[in-house]
């Protein structure tokens, strides 16, 4: 083994050098903290366990898009046996109501861009000024 | 008598015949069972009856119009190449060609007509879409999943009513006001009336309906001898647009 010395200070050169972003972080103290959201502080219970909602939202989510969309079923029926109107913008941005609070705050940890809300409404954008379900017709024209 | 292997395999042929014979009768009995089941089930088929005299009273009302751009988020594109429409207003002639002669129909010639989706029973926009965007209902709503939409715009092209709109920008900063109960729609997908299907879910009548002042609008089940839309269809004439196509529209226009 006579190249030994060099192979060996090569190698620990290497694994000093690809580290190197982890120490770093570490001595400048700017590794990235987890996420905080903002939960809502009225309502104590989502539609489903806070494990699930973390790991699998989105699949809930899917599913009440497709139960909505194609299957004409509206509501749904939580763990605790309450029954919710599935919806994104009018079920769970109601406790949840700001997007930027909320859901962004880990979408942009984990670097995903969910496009939800290239069509639902960011409660915060806009008050309920169209014409909500319920309300009387809105006129443009005088009686 | 004995058998020999000639008789022995006719006689197996035949019986296989037999066999096989019965069993498609059956199923092609119970396939027309099916249908007549189908087509004389009392289930619900939306349909919508327009009074093209009620609906000119008011010169110039858009009540109808404005009720639904603000329920469903639809924009007012500046240019008149990206428009979008779910209900609108066509001129006579232009809604039924086959109508219009010189002399008949005078005192509709020119006259806007309330036209829309006619949520037909045999949709050439649900047979041409690739992706099952868009759908027939069972109670005959044409449903569009936005979700599912592509943007091919075979639906636009095979639409005989020009009912469906393309969004070719993003239709978001023109619409207003937003109602946040229902979404707008993206860059790249079709959309049209859906007759309210999110109002129809929670016993809401659609809102052209409710917004028009000299109910000119009925909305109801066509499968329900007794519903007021089929009181008015048996009492007066009414057409509907570009029949000998086959599409079988839903909205009936009494003129």
């Amino acid at each position: 083994m006579r190249d030994g010395g060099i192979i060996l200070g090569g190698l620990a050169f290497f694994l000093a050098l690809i580290t190197f972003p982890v120490w770093y972080n570490l001595a400048a103290g700017t590794t990235p903290k987890p996420p905080e959201v903002k939960l809502p502080t009225e309502e104590k219970n989502c539609v489903a366990a806070v494990a699930y909602m973390r790991r699998s939202h989105m699949e809930l989510l899917t599913s009440w898009r497709d139960q909505v969309v194609r299957q004409h079923i509206r509501t749904f029926k939580a763990f605790d046996g309450k029954t919710y109107t599935m919806g994104l913008t009018t079920t769970c941005m109601k406790c949840h109501t700001s997007k930027a609070d909320f859901c962004d705050r880990c979408h942009d940890y984990a670097g995903v861009k969910p496009y939800c809300w290239d069509c639902h409404i960011d409660p915060k954008l806009a008050p309920l000024t169209g014409y909500p379900l319920g309300a009387s017709p809105p006129r443009e024209r005088e009686e | 008598m004995s058998i020999d292997r000639r008789m022995f395999l006719g006689a197996a042929g035949l019986s296989a015949l037999a066999i096989a014979g019965r069993t498609s009768l059956d199923v092609l009995a119970k396939g027309g069972e099916r249908e007549a089941a189908a087509a004389t089930q009392a289930g619900v088929r939306w349909a919508m009856v327009i009074d093209a005299r009620k609906c000119l009273k008011e010169e110039g009302c858009t009540d109808c119009i404005v009720a639904c751009d603000r329920a469903h988020n639809v924009p007012r594109m500046p240019e008149r190449a990206h428009e979008v429409k779910w209900i609108w207003r066509e001129p006579f002639e232009n809604a039924f060609p086959d109508q219009a002669s010189r002399y008949t129909a005078e005192a509709l010639q020119g006259k806007p007509v309330l036209v829309f989706c006619n949520h037909c029973d045999n949709p050439p926009c649900v047979r041409v879409c690739p992706t099952r965007a868009t759908w027939k209902r069972e109670d005959g709503i044409i449903m569009m999943d936005w979700h599912r939409c592509i943007g091919c715009r075979y639906c636009v092209a095979g639409c005989p009513y020009g009912s469906r709109s393309f969004n070719w920008v993003d239709p978001r900063p023109h619409v207003k006001p937003l109602n946040l109960e229902f979404p707008t729609r993206s860059k790249g997908v079709v959309e049209k009336c859906n007759l309210c299907e999110e109002r129809l879910a929670r016993g809401l009548r659609p809102a052209c309906v409710d917004a028009c002042r000299e109910k000119a609008l009925t909305f109801g089940n066509l499968n329900d001898p007794t519903s007021e839309l089929r009181e008015l269809l048996r009492a007066r004439y009414a057409i509907r647009r570009r029949p000998e196509l086959g599409t079988e529209p839903a909205i009936y226009y009494l003129v």
